[in-house]
C-alpha cells in the first residue's frame, strides 16, 4: 500500500516537473500561430497553451517577408555540418595519434590538449576578436590572388575556431584506447599503413564515438551567439541565433518572435527525439568518461 | 625523447611566431578596397525597421539604376540598435560597402577612425549650401556627409486633454516652464485617468536616449561634456545643472508621471489615450494630426533655463574611405540631391525637408502648414550633440547613466561615474588626437 | 575517472622487431596525423589567450587611426577603480554560488525521479531535457515574455494564490532581475546534469541495492550510503562543468537585460563585450579577459584540488 502510494506520489511528481519543463514551449509554438491580441488575451486562462481561436500561419509569413530567414536556417546549416565534419576528421586524427601510435611529442600534445580542456571560450573570445582581424586571407581579384587582410565576416570565421576541439580530442582518444591494439598490430603484419588502420578498423568501430562528438559539435556550433554576433555583419552569412536576436529589435508583435523561435527550434527538438538515444547516450558518456 | 620534445616545443613556437608574422607583414600593408564589385556599389542603411523610409531609398536606388546603365547600387539594410556596431565591425574587417548611411553625431567619430572619405558633390542638383546646418556632417572642416531631412522633437497632446484640466498651450513665445510642466502633469496624474500621464520613450534604446533626453539636460544647463576644447566630461555633465536634471529625470519616475520603461509602441499608447502628454520625433506627426485632427496640440520643448532645445541633425549619407569606386559612389550621392527626392523623404516620413526649396513642395511644412512649427523647432532650438570623435562613448555612457537613474540610482553618482568614464576614454586615446 | 587500457604485454617482442625505419615512419605519420589539431588549436586558443595577455598592457582598439602602444599597467588602475567592474565580478559569483548547488541538486533529483523502472520512463527524460536542446538565445526571448509584467509567469502566480499575490515586474526590478535568470537558466541547463547523474546512478551495481535491502536499509540510508558514494567521480564533473558554464554567463544578460537595472546581472563577460565590441576598447576588454581567465582557472584548480584530496 505504503509502495503503491509512493509510486502514485512519484509519479505525480514527475508530471508536475514535466509541465514545467514543456509549457513555455509548449506556449512558444502555439503562440506562433496566434495574433499578438490573443497571445494576450489568452494569458488569463489555460488557452495560453492550447491551439485555439483563430489559428493561421500568419505570423510565419509575416516573418520570412520580414527577414531573410531561409537564408539564416541555411547558414547555420552550412557552418554547423561543415563544422561537425571537419571536428570529427581533425579530432579523430589527432585523436588516433595520440591514442594508438607511439610518437616522441605524444605525452606534451596530449597534456597540453587536456589542458586547455579548462579554459572557456569567453575569456578569449575578444582577443580572438581582435587577432582574427590580423590573420590573412588569401581572395581572388580578377586574375591575381591577393592577399588580404581580416577574417571577419566570412563563413570560415565562424567555422575553423570551432574545429579542433580539445573535447573531441579527448573524448576519441579515450574511446581508441579501449578497442584492443592487437587490431593494429595484425593489420600492420598484413602490411596495413597507419592510415588505413585509422580508416578501415579504428573509425569503423567508432560509431557511437562519432555520433557523441557529432552531437556534442552541432549542438553549440547551431546555437551559437557570442561569436557570430561580433565577427559577422553581413545579412548573407548571418546564422539563425543572431539572426533572431536582429529580428527581436525590429519591434515586431510577439507573434512573429515565437513564429521565428519556433521555426529555428522544433527542427533541433525533433532530431532529439528521433535520434534520443545517441543523444543521451552522448551527454552521459561525458560525464562517466570525462 | 627530452630532445625530441625540445625539438617539438621549438617547432609549435617557431610555427606560431611564423603564423604570427606572416598576420602582422598582411596586416601593414592593408589598404585593401571594398564595398563595390566593378560598377556595382553596395549600400548600407539604418532602415530595416522602418519601411516608409526605406521605400524612398529604394526609389533613389531604382531611379539612380535606371537613369544611366554604368553603374548599380544594391541596398542592404539593417536593423537600427545594431547599425552602428555593424558599421564599426565592417570598418575593422575593411569591409565597408562603398555608401552607407550615418546617424549626424557620429560623423566625427567616422571619419576620424578612418571610416569615411569626405566627399565632393558640387555640380548636384541642390547646392550644399542651401541646406539646413544641421543636416550636414563636416569635420576638420571636411565635408563627410548630406541629410536629406531633419527631424524635431515636440511634446504632442490633445488640446481637449489640456483644456479639460485647466492646463495653458504653450506656445514658441511662451514655452511651458519646468514648474508649469510639473504642475500639468501633477494635475493629469491626480485626475486618475492616465497611470502614466507623460509618455518619453523610455523603453527605446541607443541614440534615443542621447538624442531625446540630453536637450533636455542642456535646456537645464548642462551638457554632455565641456565643449570647449571636447577634454572633460567632468564639472560639466557631473556639474550642478546636470544633477538639476538627473532629479527632475529621476523624479518622473518616482512621482508616478511616467513609466520606468515604456511599452514596445509609444506612440500607439498615446495615439490610444494611454497617455495625455508625449515627447516624441516629429516623424510621428503625421500618424498624430491623422488620428486626432484639430484636437492634436504641437508643442514646443519645455524651457527649464535656458530656452527649449531639440537635437539637431539625424541620418545622413557618406561615403566609405575603402571605396573602391568612389566615382560611382559619389554619381549615387550627387544623383540623389534633387529637390524631389528631399520632398520625398519629408512626406514619407513627415520629417523636415532640409532645404526651404524642398519645405515650400510640402504642403504641410510650408508657412501656415499644419507642421510649419515644427521647422520652427528646428531652426530655433536645433542644439547639436557634441561634434567629437569621442562621442559614440559619450552616448553609450550617457545611456547607462540616465537609465540608471530612472531605475534609481543617485542622479549625482550616475552622472559622476559617466564623467569619469569619459575622461578616462579621452584619456587612452590622447584627446582623439591624430 | 580516466579508462586506461594497459598494452598487453605480449606486444613487446612483436615491436622490438619493427626496424628503426617503420618506426621513423610512425613518428613521422603521427606527427602529419595530429598537425591540424595542433595548429588550430595554436591559432584560435593558445595564441588569443596569449594575446589576453599582451593586449592588456596596450592601448589597442579594433579599429583606430594610430597604432597600439604599450601602456604599462592602466587598464588595470582603471578597471580596479570601475565600480560596474565589481559589481560585474558580484554578480558573476552570485549567480555561480547560487547557480551550481541549485543545479546540480535538482538534477540529481530529476535523475533519480527517472531512475526507476515504471513504464513511460522514458517520456519523462525526454521532456526534461528538452529545454537543453533549445538554443539559449530562444530560452531568453521566450522568457522575456513570461516575465514581463503582465507576462504569463505573473498571470500563473495570481491565478494559484487566487488573485492575492501579484507578481513583480521581474526583469525590471533589481532585486529580481537576478534571480529571474538563474531561474530561467536552471530551468534550460538542469536536464544536460540530470543525465550525467542518470549515467552515474546507473553504473552503481544493483546488487549493492539489493544488500542495503536485506539490510532493512531506509530509502535515505541507501541514498546516503550506497546512492552518494557511488557518485563521487560523476559530482567531480557535474561541479565542474556547472561552474565554468555559469562563470561564462553572458548570453542571457545580452538577451534579457543588458546588465540593467541598476547593473544588478551585469557580468564579467557581458562587461568585456560591451567595453571590447560595443565601445570598440579592445585593450580594456583584453585586460577583463585576463582577469577572468585567472578567475576560472584558480576556480577550476581549487575545485581539482579540493576533489583529488579526497581520492
Amino acid at each position: 500500500m505504503t509502495s503503491l502510494l509512493k509510486r502514485l506520489g512519484g509519479h505525480a511528481g514527475r508530471i508536475v516537473l514535466a509541465l514545467v519543463f514543456a509549457l513555455p514551449l509548449v506556449f512558444m509554438l502555439v503562440s506562433s500561430f496566434k495574433t499578438d491580441d490573443q497571445i494576450f488575451g489568452d494569458l488569463g486562462s489555460v488557452s495560453a497553451f492550447l491551439p485555439v481561436g483563430a489559428l493561421s500561419l500568419d505570423n510565419y509569413t509575416a516573418m520570412f517577408d520580414r527577414v531573410p530567414a531561409a537564408r539564416f536556417l541555411l547558414n547555420s546549416v552550412l557552418i554547423s555540418s561543415i563544422t561537425v565534419v571537419l571536428g570529427i576528421i581533425v579530432n579523430s586524427l589527432a585523436a588516433f595519434a595520440l591514442a594508438r601510435m607511439r610518437w616522441s611529442g605524444r605525452k606534451v600534445v596530449l597534456t597540453t590538449v587536456i589542458a586547455t580542456l579548462i579554459v572557456p571560450f569567453e575569456t578569449f573570445a575578444l582577443p580572438l576578436v581582435w587577432w582574427v582581424n590580423q590573420l590573412p586571407l588569401l581572395r581572388v581579384n580578377g586574375f591575381q590572388l591577393e592577399w588580404t587582410t581580416g577574417w571577419m565576416d566570412t563563413y570560415q570565421v565562424q567555422i575553423l575556431p570551432f574545429v579542433a576541439n580539445a573535447f573531441s580530442i579527448f573524448f576519441f582518444h579515450q574511446f581508441f584506447q579501449s578497442i584492443p591494439k592487437e587490431l593494429d598490430e595484425a593489420a600492420i603484419m598484413d602490411g596495413a599503413g597507419w592510415f588505413t588502420i585509422y580508416r578501415r578498423i579504428v573509425m569503423p568501430l567508432s560509431g557511437p564515438a562519432v555520433a557523441t562528438v557529432a552531437i556534442l559539435t552541432f549542438l553549440p556550433a547551431w546555437n551559437s551567439y557570442l561569436w557570430p554576433l561580433m565577427v559577422v555583419q553581413s545579412e548573407e552569412l548571418r546564422p539563425v541565433m543572431v539572426g533572431i536576436s536582429y529580428f527581436f529589435q525590429l519591434n515586431v508583435g510577439w507573434g512573429q518572435i515565437m513564429a521565428y523561435s519556433s521555426m529555428i527550434t522544433v527542427p533541433i527538438l525533433a532530431l532529439f527525439v528521433a535520434f534520443q538515444r545517441s543523444f543521451v547516450n552522448s551527454i552521459a558518456s561525458t560525464g562517466v568518461k570525462g | 625523447m627530452v630532445f625530441r620534445t625540445r625539438r617539438l616545443a621549438a617547432a609549435s613556437v617557431a610555427a606560431a611566431a611564423a603564423t604570427a608574422l606572416v598576420a602582422g607583414c598582411a596586416s601593414g600593408s592593408g589598404g585593401s578596397s571594398s564595398g563595390a564589385s566593378g560598377d556595382t556599389l553596395t549600400l548600407w542603411t539604418h532602415n530595416a525597421g522602418n519601411s516608409a523610409e526605406l521605400d524612398v531609398v529604394k526609389k533613389i536606388i531604382k531611379d539612380f539604376n535606371g537613369s544611366q546603365s554604368k553603374y548599380k547600387v544594391e541596398l542592404q539594410s539593417f536593423p537600427q540598435t545594431d547599425y552602428n556596431n555593424s558599421v564599426v565591425a565592417a570598418a575593422s574587417a575593411r569591409k565597408l560597402p562603398c555608401l552607407l548611411d550615418v546617424d549626424g553625431p557620429n560623423v566625427a567619430n567616422w571619419a576620424w577612425g578612418g571610416y569615411l572619405a569626405p566627399i565632393d558633390v558640387t555640380g548636384s542638383q541642390v547646392p550644399v549650401e542651401d541646406q539646413l546646418d544641421s543636416t550636414v556632417g563636416t569635420y576638420n572642416d571636411k565635408l563627410y556627409s548630406f541629410g536629406h531631412y531633419d527631424v524635431s522633437l515636440a511634446f504632442f497632446a490633445r488640446k481637449s486633454v489640456l483644456n479639460e484640466h485647466g492646463i495653458r498651450i504653450p506656445t514658441m513665445d511662451k514655452p511651458w516652464t519646468k514648474d508649469e510642466f510639473d504642475a500639468a502633469l501633477a494635475k493629469l496624474k491626480k485626475s486618475g485617468k492616465f497611470t502614466y500621464p507623460l509618455e518619453m520613450g523610455t523603453g527605446g534604446s541607443g541614440e534615443w536616449w542621447p538624442y531625446a533626453y540630453s536637450p533636455q539636460l542642456q535646456s537645464f544647463g548642462g551638457d554632455l561634456i565641456d565643449r570647449n576644447g571636447y577634454k572633460t566630461a567632468t564639472g560639466t555633465l557631473d556639474g550642478k545643472e546636470s544633477v538639476e536634471w538627473g532629479d527632475w529625470f529621476q523624479s518622473l519616475v518616482t512621482k508616478g508621471y511616467m513609466a520606468k520603461k515604456s511599452g514596445a509602441d509609444p506612440n500607439k499608447d498615446f495615439l490610444a489615450g494611454k497617455s495625455a502628454i508625449q515627447w516624441d520625433g516629429s516623424w510621428n506627426a503625421t500618424k498624430n494630426a491623422e488620428k486626432l485632427g484639430d484636437d492634436l496640440a504641437i508643442i514646443p520643448p519645455v524651457d527649464f533655463g535656458k530656452g527649449p532645445k531639440i537635437g539637431g541633425a539625424s541620418w545622413q549619407w557618406a561615403m566609405s574611405s575603402t571605396c573602391s569606386n568612389k566615382e560611382g559612389a559619389q554619381e549615387w550621392l550627387k544623383f540623389s540631391r534633387q529637390t524631389k527626392y528631399f520632398v520625398d523623404y519629408a512626406k514619407a516620413t513627415s520629417t523636415i525637408p532640409a532645404t526651404n526649396e524642398a519645405a515650400t513642395q510640402v504642403e504641410d511644412y510650408q508657412p501656415g502648414g499644419r507642421f510649419a512649427v515644427l521647422v520652427q523647432f528646428a531652426q530655433k532650438y536645433a542644439t547639436l550633440r557634441p561634434v567629437t570623435p569621442a562621442y559614440p562613448y559619450i552616448s553609450t555612457e550617457f545611456q547607462k547613466a540616465a537609465q540608471d537613474i530612472l531605475a534609481g540610482a543617485d542622479p549625482k553618482n550616475a552622472l559622476g561615474q559617466a564623467a569619469k568614464n569619459i575622461d578616462n576614454n579621452l584619456k587612452t586615446n590622447n584627446n582623439y588626437s591624430g | 575517472m580516466t579508462t586506461k587500457t594497459a598494452a598487453p604485454q605480449r606486444l613487446r617482442p612483436v615491436r622490438r622487431t619493427r626496424t628503426n625505419n617503420a618506426r621513423r615512419r610512425e613518428s613521422l605519420t603521427a606527427l602529419g596525423m595530429a598537425t591540424p589539431a595542433v595548429v588550430l588549436l595554436i591559432v584560435f586558443l593558445v595564441v588569443p589567450v596569449a594575446l589576453a595577455f599582451a593586449l592588456a598592457f596596450t592601448d589597442a582598439r579594433l579599429i583606430s587611426p594610430t597604432p597600439a602602444r604599450f601602456v604599462g599597467l592602466r587598464n588595470f588602475t582603471q578597471l580596479f577603480t570601475d565600480p560596474v567592474f565589481y559589481k560585474s565580478l558580484r554578480n558573476t559569483i552570485y549567480f555561480a554560488v547560487v547557480v551550481v548547488p541549485l543545479q546540480a541538486g535538482l538534477a540529481l533529483v530529476l535523475a533519480l525521479l527517472v531512475n526507476a523502472k515504471v513504464r513511460g520512463i522514458n517520456f519523462f527524460r525526454t521532456v526534461y531535457f528538452l529545454p537543453v536542446v533549445t538554443s539559449m538565445v530562444v530560452v531568453s526571448l521566450l522568457w522575456t515574455f513570461l516575465y514581463r509584467q503582465d507576462g504569463l509567469v505573473n498571470n500563473i502566480i495570481s491565478t494559484l494564490t487566487l488573485g492575492h499575490f501579484q507578481g513583480p515586474d521581474w526583469l525590471g526590478d533589481p532585486a529580481t532581475a537576478m534571480p529571474a535568470i538563474i531561474l530561467m537558466s536552471v530551468w534550460q541547463g538542469v536536464g544536460f546534469h540530470m543525465i550525467i547523474w542518470l549515467a552515474g546512478l546507473q553504473t552503481i551495481p544493483a546488487e549493492l541495492y539489493e544488500a542495503a535491502e536485506l539490510d532493512g536499509a531506509t530509502t535515505w540510508q541507501r541514498f546516503r550510503h550506497v546512492t552518494w558514494p557511488g557518485l563521487r567521480s560523476t559530482r567531480t564533473f557535474v561541479l565542474v562543468t556547472i561552474t565554468i558554464a555559469a562563470f561564462s554567463l553572458f548570453t542571457q544578460i545580452r538577451v534579457m537585460t543588458q546588465g540593467g537595472p541598476l547593473d544588478s546581472t551585469t557580468t564579467v563577460v557581458f562587461q568585456a563585450v560591451r567595453t571590447g565590441y560595443d565601445q570598440q576598447q579592445t585593450a580594456y576588454a583584453a585586460a577583463i579577459s585576463l582577469i577572468f581567465f585567472v578567475l576560472v582557472l584558480t576556480v577550476s584548480l581549487v575545485q581539482r584540488f579540493l576533489t583529488r584530496e579526497k581520492d
